[in-house]
């Protein structure tokens, strides 16, 4: 086959994507001006897969996740996010310590933003546990600023959960939520508002479930969306899932998907060859994506980025669908108790980031096997990620299964933000030699 | 059949022969055989039900065996305990139990669950040990475990069994306890790799069996001499550590350690079930959540610190020993302010970052190094 035999589809940007970098850089100055005269308001640190509707119940605020700024720096200048962790190795943590943790602490450390000016400190830290960073991250920062940390812990379900093991862990975590309540109200001496904190949730419910809508409308073929402009959609959902303009986006990125797949707009218009990634991509070099497609190969999406701040309802064997939000189910949310049982049951039942992180095994083999198929994939390309430890867990198994399975898969090492330990020589050689067993040759450009 | 032979032999030799001792074990009683991956496993509940709980360690011999399972970058110790279930050395056990400890260990538990199919226990442990939450939710997962017990060996636990099982092993602490006191003396009667051999045996062996070994060896101590200069008084802390040639070397080089913070030692048998109440879960869900954390599970607040602090004062310690498992996440995260406290207390330190074999000679250097940094104000 010749390369003007390849079929080729419509293409054009998203003109969705404008408007999600705009609310990303709008986030990040009010982050920054969080701390001055002019723009001040409360600032809340911690991780992205906190309870970020929590603290609305407080009024105003804005939440400084770690991770995604982490993964922004790493992006965006390589050269800073390698000076932060050197700087955080120089103060005695570990070189294999989570590559975001690194990252932030040494942003803070050399009081140095990214998006500009002095590392802005938070008024507290609100934490939930799920890898084993997580608590010990916000331990470290809250005790080097200086200020009051909360983290909840969550104790995920196992792929074969009983009735009476998940009503336990529900109980576990919907008293935490309670609990953060009543801390964060101690020690800002600000009087908690219920409905602010229902709004925040039911947004968060229903960002979380268009988003896996987005996902779910990738299975078209061709695929609408490619997973170098899904990193630009699905951060929304992570850094601010709680606030209206942002279910607002999802809506409108909601409809641009079933406008494209609808009239056949491919991401990559020569897609002969869909792949599933895992894990998080290397954020400085997610030009690897870039070259799949000169390959006419489409990345259409990964458990991660479906799965974090992701809504799926999952039946193993059977479906994996968007859940349905609370509100829209009669589920009552009059009062905080009402918000913080339903915000712990929805994340206890659907998302499976945490899950797979807790329960690799089967379960989570089982799982990518799904994706593959609801998404028409061909193969999977694993990250094995030297920077997410969590992310890690599991990714061999799933490799060894692919392979008894008959399925194409492919392995390459690196790092999620530290540009130290990615060889990119390396990683594109991998990639054309997993190309050539599938029997792909670079197209003509 | 293992030999007779002189008590402190005795524990050593259980170690050495742990695989023979258990297969022993199970012809004589007929039991079953459980393999457990960390210490936060509920070891009364499987014991009640003449289960006998076997703790998985490696072997610290160099392995290719697990590449195709765990990534590179997960610790030693839990590629080298998958290793020995790979290798078919624990091919006796009827089956295994983790309750959650770490992202690595509970990767070494799926890929053995996969691999080596036997039946498999999963206690969801809480990580914030310090929420008053997490006490209902560990019952909760206890008694669920407990079913799955008595459904896998056909038999009900009775709290009078439960009951004898608590007994039993706080029998067994209070004599670790008992033993570990001894080492508070200027010349210790036990060094610290024997203490160590006797620490592993407990996870290894019916504690019956070891508490009437330790009532023999706790009475031999009393009036035992050591024809040795006692050194520097150590303490060995951090990852998990069961390497007793490092402990050796160290003990020859002019020191002895009297004292530790690990999961092969105090960590497992420090705190007792206190049972209150007729609710023995709980009694037992509280003894976890109580015991000295490890560093997974040290927040918001830091627990670990004063007590490993107040150890240091309670015998004596001139310098403390940090190990590391490599790529262990939690005691990396912990070690810079670790230092920093022990630094502020006046306490000296030396870093150690340990794989499954170790470069003896280099840290043969770095431990005299440390040794002499000690006992500098003798030399001027």
């Amino acid at each position: 086959m010749t390369t003007k035999d390849i079929k080729r589809y419509k293409t054009k940007p998203f003109d969705s994507w404008k408007l999600a970098k705009e609310l990303r850089m709008n986030h990040y100055r009010e982050i920054a001006e969080s701390r001055t005269e002019k723009g001040k308001k409360l600032l809340i640190g911690g991780g992205t897969e906190s309870m970020l509707g929590l603290p609305a119940g407080l009024g105003e605020y804005v939440f400084f996740g770690g991770e995604p700024y982490a993964a922004s720096m790493s992006a965006g200048d390589p050269a800073f996010a390698v000076e932060c962790m050197e700087a955080t190795e120089s103060a005695g943590f570990a070189r294999d310590l989570c590559a975001y943790m690194r990252d932030y602490l040494g942003s803070f450390l050399l009081d140095r933003y990214y998006f500009g000016g002095p590392f802005p400190k938070a008024d507290f830290y609100l934490q939930t546990h799920f890898c084993d960073t997580h608590g010990k991250w916000y331990q470290i920062v809250s005790e080097m600023v200086g200020v009051p940390y909360f983290s909840t812990d969550f104790v995920p379900l196992r792929w074969d959960e009983t009735v009476e093991g998940r009503q336990q862990k529900v109980e576990f975590f919907t008293g935490q939520l309670l609990d953060a309540i009543e801390w964060m109200e101690k020690i800002t001496g600000i009087k908690y508002q219920d409905e602010l904190l229902i709004e925040a949730v039911k947004n968060e419910f229903r960002t979380t479930s268009l988003w896996a809508e987005c996902a779910v409308l990738n299975q078209a073929i061709p695929a609408a969306m490619d997973e170098k402009s899904m990193y630009s959609f699905y951060i929304l959902a992570v850094l601010m899932r709680h606030r209206p303009e942002v279910v607002r986006f999802y809506e409108i990125l909601r409809d641009e998907m079933k406008d494209r797949v609808a009239n056949q707009i491919a991401a990559v218009p020569t897609e002969r060859f869909r792949l599933l990634h895992d894990s998080q991509p290397p954020w400085y070099a997610l030009h690897i994506f870039r070259y799949l497609e000169k390959f006419g190969v489409a990345c259409v999406g990964a458990n991660y980025e479906f799965g974090l701040s992701g809504g799926w309802d999952y039946k193993p064997g059977e479906y994996l669908r968007p859940a349905v939000p609370p509100q829209d189910r009669g589920v009552p949310l009059k009062d905080r108790e009402d918000a913080c049982r339903a915000l712990a049951e929805w994340w206890l039942d659907y998302h499976l980031i945490a899950r797979g992180i807790r329960f690799s095994g089967p379960g989570r083999n089982a799982l990518v096997m799904h994706m593959l198929k609801d998404w028409h994939c061909d193969g999977l390309m694993i990250h094995l990620n030297r920077g997410c430890e969590g992310l890690a867990v599991g990714q061999m198994e799933i490799r060894l299964a692919l392979v008894e399975a008959g399925i194409p898969v492919m392995t390459y090492e690196g790092n999620v933000g530290d540009p130290r330990e990615f060889d990119e020589g390396r990683t594109l050689a991998r990639i054309d030699a997993f190309m050539e067993s599938a029997g792909l040759k670079i197209l003509e450009e | 059949m293992i030999a007779a032979v002189s008590t402190i032999e005795k524990f050593k030799n259980w170690v050495e022969h742990r695989h023979q001792y258990a297969r022993d074990w199970k012809a004589r009683t007929g039991g079953k055989l459980l393999g457990t991956f960390c210490t936060y496993v509920p070891e009364e509940i499987a014991y009640a039900a003449g289960i006998l709980p076997v703790r998985l360690l490696g072997s610290h011999e160099p392995q290719d065996v697990t590449e195709p399972y765990l990534f590179g970058m997960f610790c030693p110790f839990s590629r080298d305990v998958l290793a020995q279930g790979l290798k078919g050395r624990f091919n006796y056990l009827d089956g295994i139990a983790e309750a959650h400890t770490c992202m690595h260990i509970n990767q070494a538990f799926e890929s053995w669950s996969i691999h080596l199919p036997v039946k498999s226990f999963f206690i969801s442990m809480p990580s914030k040990v310090q929420s008053p939450r997490s006490r209902p939710l560990l019952a909760g997962q206890l008694g669920i475990f407990k079913k799955e017990i008595e459904e896998w060996t056909g038999r009900s636990i009775s709290d009078a069994d439960l009951d004898r099982a608590i007994d039993i092993y706080n029998t067994n602490r209070r004599l670790m306890w008992d033993m570990y006191n001894l080492r508070k003396a200027p010349n210790p009667p036990i060094t610290g790799q024997e203490a160590m051999f006797v620490a592993l045996a407990q996870q290894m062996v019916d504690k019956e069996e070891h508490s009437q070994a330790l009532r023999e060896l706790i009475e031999e101590l009393k009036t035992r001499k050591l024809n040795r200069d006692p050194g520097a008084r150590l303490m060995l802390l951090g990852s998990e550590d069961d390497d007793t040639e490092f402990i050796k070397m160290v003990e020859s080089v002019g020191a002895t350690v009297v004292i530790d913070d690990h999961c092969t030692g105090t960590r497992y048998f420090w705190n007792e079930v206190d049972c209150v109440g007729d609710n023995r879960l709980e009694s037992i869900a509280n003894r976890y959540l109580d015991r000295t954390p490890c560093p997974n599970r040290d927040w918001p607040d830091r627990i670990r610190f004063p007590r490993v602090l107040q150890m240091t004062k309670d015998y004596g310690v001139q310098g403390v020993i940090m190990i590391q498992q490599k790529f262990c996440d939690p005691h990396e995260a912990d070690m810079p302010a670790l230092t920093a406290y022990m630094k502020k207390a006046g306490i000296p330190t030396l870093f150690l970052e340990f794989d499954a074999t170790l470069p003896m000679g280099q840290f043969r250097v770095r431990v005299e190094a440390f040794l002499e940094t000690i006992g500098q104000e003798d030399l001027f």
